[in-house]
């Protein structure tokens, strides 16, 4: 589903010129979840930023269902995947009422009006449809998350880019969102890139794990490797003592 | 645990906002000796509003009552704002949840905690740089020289809150909230901050409220813990396994665990607790 090789991402010119990003590569099948784990500042954020074509200065090569992306992407390829962010405080606006939150993507890509799938999509994440009239000031943090997925899957992609989707939320909370994406995830086989520095939400929704370091893949975990706390490398043992104290 | 001396002293404290009276605290009572204390809940539980509520740190709208709220044997509630301001930062200290809002922007980081050590020691300004530096060498900051030039914004976030904890012990408080320490902060750099707060405060021999949202940290770093649910303590643990209230349960049931893991995970059933707390 999604393929890439020797993705590099700079920022900066000249001498403040720092490559984030270092030559990573890697691939990520159908209907599989694969978590990215590590610091601030490691470049997990920025991998899927260029993933979902919000960073256009990658260089490499990314395919997404088997056809290159472009850095400019046309709207064919930003169809394909959608991210969903860490803040849902931060990440719908606050002046809009939830419908045209929901209706946004498909008008903006010209699919239809978007506003008859309003109801359904509401539905679809649990929440009740006349949340449709509210503002997101009158919802929780996980009712806005729920929105902030929701959205996400107005233009049906088949990648889910989710960037902390939990970190800014309840550990009760955390546990119905997580639910909920799982839930989704087999029901419409989405493929995820998962983002998060808690290793027990990666070790719980992934398939396997990179674990990133200063811009590089340091060690690859699979679902097996995680439940017996295996690690390959002295950073992500050091990483998985951290997380379970 | 029965604490050696008791520090703090709490009797049906309840805090309610605005006319309404909706009560944030209703009727908390423990005893807080030289130990650690977690205080555990969700949001909107009323674990924060606690704290601040000891430190006498919230808005006029909230009306504060207790039988008891003695600390160092002394009631606190009849305290005018003058004295109050003598003991915050001196003989109890809040650190915050996140450095990047604590710390003053425009300050360099030198400068703010040897204003710190001039306000609370009464020394010159050059004793106070050396004594700011000596805590920053304290709470393990490499190339204090450097770090003590940095502006807010030019350190990391763990980095911000070791100043901050360097800050606050400069006092050498009796009484230290710390109202989500960590959850600003990498995994990678919490069990540093925390282990180094437990260092200092044993040193110190003060007692330390720890506020979180995170059951299992909390559990793994404190002796006694208090389980918040709408503003009422409805349980008291010293052992995770020990856990009864069906909220308390939840909680810890609905952390991701990798070493046991599951295929859905178990989220709050709030009728059945909401039918629990009823009977009680």
């Amino acid at each position: 589903m999604i393929e890439v090789s020797n993705l590099s991402v700079s920022f900066g010119s000249g001498e403040a010129r720092r490559q984030v990003v270092q030559g990573v590569s890697f691939v990520v099948g159908k209907g599989e979840t694969l978590g990215i784990v590590g610091e601030s500042g490691c470049g997990k954020s920025t991998v899927l930023r260029s993933l979902a074509g919000l960073d256009r200065h990658w260089e490499g090569d990314i395919r997404l269902a088997g056809k290159p992306v472009d850095r400019e992407r046309s709207r064919e390829q930003l169809k394909l995947a959608q991210m969903v962010f860490q803040d849902p405080y931060g990440s719908i606006h606050p002046r809009h009422r939830i419908e045209r939150v929901l209706a946004e993507p498909a008008r903006a890509m010209k699919t239809g009006d978007g506003w008859s799938r309003v109801a359904p999509s509401l539905e679809q994440v649990g929440l009740p449809a006349n949340f449709a009239e509210r503002f997101p000031h009158e919802l929780s943090g996980g009712q806005r998350q729920r929105v902030a997925i929701a959205r996400a899957l107005m233009l049906e992609p088949e990648i889910l880019l989710l960037d902390e989707p939990t970190s800014a939320l309840d550990v009760s909370v955390q546990a119905e969102v997580l639910n909920l994406l799982s839930d989704l995830r087999e029901e419409r086989n989405l493929t995820y890139v998962l983002v998060s520095h808690d290793l027990s939400v990666i070790a719980h929704m992934c398939d396997r794990v990179l674990v990133m370091k200063d811009g590089t893949f340091v060690d690859e975990l699979d679902k097996g490797a995680l439940e017996k706390g295996e690690t390959h490398h002295p950073y992500s043992e050091q990483l998985f003592e951290a997380s379970f104290l | 645990m029965p604490a050696p001396e008791t520090v703090l002293s709490v009797r049906d404290l309840a805090v309610r906002f605005g006319r309404s009276g909706v009560r944030a605290v209703d009727g908390v009572s423990f005893d807080l000796g030289t130990e650690r204390l977690g205080i555990v809940g969700e949001s909107g539980s009323g674990k924060s509003t606690l704290g601040r509520a000891i430190m006498r740190l919230l808005p006029n709208a909230a009306h504060v009552e207790a039988t008891t709220l003695d600390f160092d044997g002394k009631p606190l509630l009849t305290r005018p704002e003058r004295e109050m301001r003598t003991l915050r930062g001196n003989r109890m200290a809040l650190i915050m949840q996140d450095p990047r809002y604590s710390l003053n922007p425009v300050l360099s980081v030198g400068k703010q905690v040897a204003e710190a050590a001039l306000l609370h020691a009464k020394i010159g300004k050059k004793d106070a740089y050396a004594k700011a530096a000596e805590m920053l060498a304290r709470v393990r900051i490499a190339d204090v020289e450097r770090v003590m030039g940095l502006y807010p914004h030019q350190i990391s976030g763990g980095m911000g809150q070791r100043v901050m904890i360097a800050m606050m012990l400069l006092a050498k408080p009796r009484l230290v909230v710390a109202d989500e320490p960590t959850s600003a902060l990498d995994v990678s750099v919490r069990g540093d901050v925390l282990n180094l707060l437990d260092d200092l405060v044993r040193e110190n021999n003060s007692g330390l409220m720890l506020i979180s949202h995170d059951i299992r940290m909390v559990a793994a770093f404190c002796q006694r813990i208090l389980v918040m649910y709408k503003g009422r303590v409805v349980e008291t643990l010293t052992k995770l396994d020990e856990a009864q209230h069906p909220y308390t349960r939840g909680l810890i049931a609905s952390m991701p665990d990798p070493r046991n893991p599951v295929r859905r995970l178990q989220t709050l059933d709030r009728r059945a607790i909401d039918a629990m707390e009823a009977r009680t």
